[in-house]
């Protein structure tokens, strides 16, 4: 326990210090910022696909914080010694997938209704668009930490994990923006509600699976 | 199932297995494709119906293939069965080609009938995904070098991407969806009519066998391949060996 603890404090010391939050929010907001000028400062538009444009956006900047999950601890020899540990690999996964999204995901979800505004999100609906969000977010640190460690120890395993966690990503992708849109188009919240039990139902699925795939990933790798 | 776990009593079977599996398996198709363009044309949909007979036994080998992937993958990964990640590894790019066959005739289907290529629903969205995870799959085998490890790395993601083949199975069921739900693995009578189910089924038969017969000449291109590299490396290692 006292092991799993400190696995957790060490990892979320080193986001901090890393500034992982920082770069994954600053990745985001310039994604989103980056459409008007694609598409034109239309704000009937922008509203219109704001939902899958937020979403899109967030699992892009998740997926390029994945790689730092477990490369460091297999390049210094971390890894050698979680094996070694009293500890069963699963609950170490565990303490490395809260980490995540404790370090990383929570404050990037935290801030992406800010870039509702440039998207013409009006401010009423910021907060139950963060509570979406915010539904969806363990789901995107516990299935995107199974393609973490099925492509760690490859050499560009940021490019491998995404092709493998994309696929995995696509129903909490399609429920929450279908419920951002509904929110969006002034819905009441029992419609939208089960959205949001759907994705914490697909989160608490990704968190008993996802240290289970990621240590058996490992495992493979190193055995 | 572990009698055939020595590769050499494999590669035996399977030699003596290709020529007869390539024969029924062309049989059947030539057979059938002369019954699917014997059948008569639908009143609604004229001769485009006959892109069925491709399109249907195409998806389901889709499928088909994906599960003996992961049963396969299951057999290398828990039970240590020597040749479980080569017989995966071999079907994976034949099971992405069913799938990418499934989704180009239906493209080719869905423009007349449905007035586009593509539509965003259910099915067609879930055997996109079961591409890509065939993708990611192959991947693995292309980005690690080691067999051994890619086999088990490899495994561990075809057995979380099977979550994928019920819902593709059952989109159809759970959503309403502009693609068609089953019309012949049903519990009462198959909602075809015999003209057209007829050659359905003997263009799977072939399908089927196909598979079998490309299956079998991977497995021993693979096995030769593996063999190769034992070689090599026993070769670079004799050669030091001198050396030093």
């Amino acid at each position: 326990m006292s092991s799993f603890i400190a696995l957790i404090r060490q990892d979320i010391a080193l986001a901090w210090r890393q500034n992982s939050a920082g770069l994954s929010i600053s990745f985001f907001m310039i994604a989103v910022a980056l459409i008007p000028f694609g598409l034109g400062p239309d704000l009937k538009l922008l509203r219109e696909i704001a939902p899958g444009l937020v979403w899109v956006a967030l699992l892009l900047a998740v997926l390029l914080s994945l790689e730092s999950i477990f490369q460091a601890d297999l390049e210094d020899g971390s890894f050698d010694q979680y094996l070694l540990s009293d500890t069963p690999l699963e609950i170490l996964m565990l303490a490395k997938g809260l980490a995540h999204w404790f370090g990383v995901v929570l404050p990037l979800v935290l801030t992406a209704p800010l870039a509702g505004l440039l998207l013409n999100i009006d401010t009423p609906s910021l907060l139950p668009v963060c509570l979406i969000l915010l539904a969806g977010s363990p789901a995107m640190s516990f299935l995107g930490m199974m393609g973490s460690a099925l492509a760690a120890g490859v050499s560009r395993s940021g490019l491998l994990a995404a092709l493998m966690v994309m696929p995995l990503y696509v129903p909490v992708l399609i429920f929450g923006s279908s419920a951002l849109s509904q929110i969006l188009t002034g819905a009441a919240t029992s419609d939208w509600i089960n959205a949001v039990f759907l994705l914490l139902s697909i989160g608490g699925a990704a968190l008993f699976f996802g240290p289970l795939v990621a240590a058996a990933g490992l495992r493979a790798f190193l055995k | 199932m572990f009698t055939y776990a020595n590769p050499n009593r494999f590669m035996h079977l399977a030699r003596r297995l290709t020529l007869p599996v390539w024969g029924l398996s062309l049989a059947c198709l030539s057979i059938g494709l002369f019954m699917a363009f014997s059948a008569p044309a639908d009143y609604q949909q004229g001769m485009t119906v006959r892109i069925m007979f491709i399109h249907v036994p195409a998806a389901w080998m889709s499928l088909f293939v994906y599960t003996f992937l992961t049963v396969s993958s299951i057999f290398g990964l828990v039970f240590r069965h020597p040749l479980g990640h080569v017989a995966a590894k071999s079907a994976a790019l034949i099971g992405a080609g069913f799938t990418l066959i499934t989704l180009i005739t239906g493209a080719l289907w869905g423009k007349p009938m449905w007035g586009t290529w593509w539509v965003w629903d259910a099915r067609l969205t879930s055997v996109l995904v079961l591409f890509f995870i065939y993708l990611g799959y192959l991947a693995i085998w292309t980005a690690i070098e080691d067999p051994l490890q890619a086999g088990r790395v490899s495994s561990v993601l075809a057995i979380v991407g099977f979550v994928n083949v019920p819902i593709v199975k059952f989109s159809v069921d759970w959503w309403n969806t502009l693609h068609q739900p089953a019309s012949v693995s049903r519990f009462d009578a198959p909602a075809l009519h015999s003209d057209y189910l007829w050659p359905l089924l003997v263009m799977a038969l072939g399908f089927q066998l196909l598979f079998f017969a490309l299956w079998l000449l991977r497995m021993q291109t693979e096995i030769f391949k593996q063999k190769l590299r034992v070689r090599r490396l026993g070769l670079v290692e004799t050669s030091n060996g001198t050396a030093g």
